[in-house]
């Protein structure tokens, strides 16, 4: 059999296993390839990458640095909001968008017709948000260490970007669920419509006025930025402005884990059911 | 099912909403041959498509792929699949393209190979997106036959391509078949059909209105075309009792006829001088047109 060859064995077997490292391998593809494509779509990899690094610098150091003259506490609390701000993006767009432009133009289609595993496709797009998510978190660190001259120690970074990284799955999440129902063309403008008050009631970059901090408890992105807050000991920007007294103050380590992980896994089963329907 | 019977749709039914899309539709692939399934638009090809490769769950009767539910993906593995709309990424290089989706299949041939055995090796760099549509095509096979399937799903595949690459698809074709694969393809183009097909399905209305090889599909319309060059007018031509029509251009005299052979007696004992005699069964396309019409009707 040459190297095109296609003859084939008399024997027609009725299933054809996969060897377990030729799966391994599949996954692991599919991964690779799904994260490249975002990597090299300027429309999503420019504004995912670039903009939590530039806002930072821009607003986390230099404006709101000079405007609380250099307080470290006021420097902690805003860079883990924009590492916050910066993982939210790459889950809820490149689900939503991604998803609900595969699933129109025939991709997703194709993709369930060929024998890729079947788990693949979700864990391939997970995988591209968390790389996302970690060189998000690279670039925030490596300015925070020398323009935001930053004093954490390196434990606590690596336990914020661990978070940081793994509550990037909330929000690909959301942004599932949305691309299972939306269309290719509605799928932005219906991921902004959750990600931009989401980010902006989250209180991540300006305290909300006292009597509508309860609006925060509706923005999964007050629970993350808040259970980094606890990690690094550090208050939220509600607590610098109002001092410890406003509703969120109030909110620990164990309720933040709890909302992220049931509104990932309440918007990931819905999301999924859709799904195995579209299916 | 037989070990011949690589996938078969036995009385399935199909509805969307008040569309039947299938009713009762009998089908099967067998092995080592092409297989095109014909019809007008709406006849029911790409659901029955969608029903063996899994992508539908029949409403009645059962699909079936080796013998097996057409939902697993083990069953898949054997199958290579070109769609008609499908966008692949547009980021992704060719050879990135064909090495992923080589990725699902136990024991594919490389990106190297695919690409040779689908003349895309000049394409291997460029970007899916930057690519013509007829270029476009020639990458989608070639992701079809990477992971070396029995199978092949062919929708439509030679839409776009110009004729060298059109005939060059038609020989690897019929290089895969000769090779022990089996394809199923569904095409507007009948003579891509006659060329290529083994065996014919004809759908109309969710069913096989009929089936058997391009010749036996030919046979169903009984009238043959008769050419000649002679003196003969169509006046008188046109009286005779089995002529069903005749017309004349500058390569002679053409007449339709139910029974040929007594058209051609009474011609060569009207015209001692008759020439060029030509007689013709009907085309697949003829009797696609005819089949297709009676169903209508």
């Amino acid at each position: 059999m040459n190297a095109t060859s296609f003859a084939l064995s008399r024997e027609l077997p009725r299933t054809l296993a996969m060897p377990i490292g030729r799966l391994f391998r599949a996954y692991l593809t599919e991964a690779k390839y799904e994260s490249i494509r975002a990597l090299r779509a300027p429309a999503f990899a420019i504004p995912f990458l670039l903009l939590p690094i530039v806002i930072y610098v821009l607003i986390g150091v230099f404006l709101i640095g000079s405007m609380s003259n250099g307080n470290t506490k006021v420097a902690v609390t805003m860079f883990v909001n924009f590492a916050t701000f910066g993982v939210m993006g790459p889950g809820m767009f490149g689900f939503g968008m991604f998803v609900a432009t595969e699933r129109e133009q025939g991709l997703l289609t194709l993709k369930r017709a060929l024998p890729m595993p079947p788990t693949a496709y979700l864990l391939a797009k997970m995988l591209m948000t968390m790389l996302f998510a970690t060189i998000v978190m690279l670039t925030l660190i490596a300015a925070a260490l020398t323009v935001g001259h930053l004093r954490i120690t390196a434990g606590q970074f690596l336990l914020l970007a661990l978070i940081e990284i793994l509550g990037s799955l909330t929000f690909c999440s959301i942004g599932f669920f949305i691309g299972t129902r939306a269309s290719g063309k509605s799928a932005p403008a219906f991921v902004n419509l959750a990600y931009l008050p989401m980010m902006h009631l989250g209180g991540l970059f300006y305290p909300l006025p006292k009597s509508a901090q309860p609006i925060e408890f509706l923005s999964p992105a007050f629970y993350l930025s808040k259970l980094g807050l606890h990690i690094l000991q550090s208050p939220s920007l509600d607590e610098i402005s109002f001092g410890a007294t406003g509703p969120s103050s109030h909110v620990g380590v164990v309720v933040c884990v709890a909302v992220l992980a049931g509104v990932t896994l309440l918007f990931g089963w819905l999301a999924l059911r859709r799904f195995q329907r579209l299916a | 099912m037989t070990q011949d019977c690589l996938a078969e749709l036995s009385g399935v039914s199909k509805r969307f909403g008040k569309i039947v899309a299938l009713d009762g539709l009998d089908l099967q692939v067998r092995r080592e041959e092409l297989f095109a399934l014909l019809g007008p638009n709406g006849a029911g090809k790409t659901t029955a498509i969608s029903l063996l490769l899994g992508l539908q769950r029949p409403d009645a009767g059962a699909a079936s792929l080796f013998g097996q539910s057409p939902l697993f993906v083990e069953t898949r593995r054997q199958v290579g699949v070109m769609m008609q709309e499908a966008a692949l990424a547009p980021e992704l290089r060719v050879r990135e393209q064909i090495d992923l989706v080589s990725s699902y299949y136990p024991n594919p041939m490389t990106p190297v190979a695919a690409m040779e055995m689908t003349h895309t090796e000049a394409l291997a760099d460029r970007p899916y997106g930057k690519l013509s549509g007829g270029q476009k095509r020639q990458v989608q096979f070639a992701i079809a036959l990477c992971g070396r399937p029995k199978l092949l799903f062919l929708d439509e595949p030679t839409v776009g391509l110009d004729v060298q690459a059109r005939e060059m698809m038609w020989t690897t074709l019929r290089r895969l078949v000769n090779e022990g694969s089996s394809i199923v393809l569904t095409t507007h183009y009948l003579e891509e059909a006659e060329v290529l097909a083994d065996r014919v399905a004809v759908l109309a209305k969710g069913r096989t209105i009929a089936s058997g090889s391009v010749n036996e599909m030919r046979a169903l319309v009984v009238r043959k075309h008769i050419s000649c060059s002679t003196s003969l007018t169509i006046e008188q031509v046109r009286t005779w009792p089995d002529v069903e029509s005749a017309t004349r251009d500058h390569q002679g005299l053409h007449i339709t006829a139910a029974n040929a052979e007594s058209v051609v007696r009474e011609l060569l004992a009207a015209d001692e001088n008759l020439q060029d005699l030509e007689v013709r069964r009907a085309g697949l396309a003829e009797a696609f047109t005819e089949l297709t019409q009676e169903t209508a009707s």
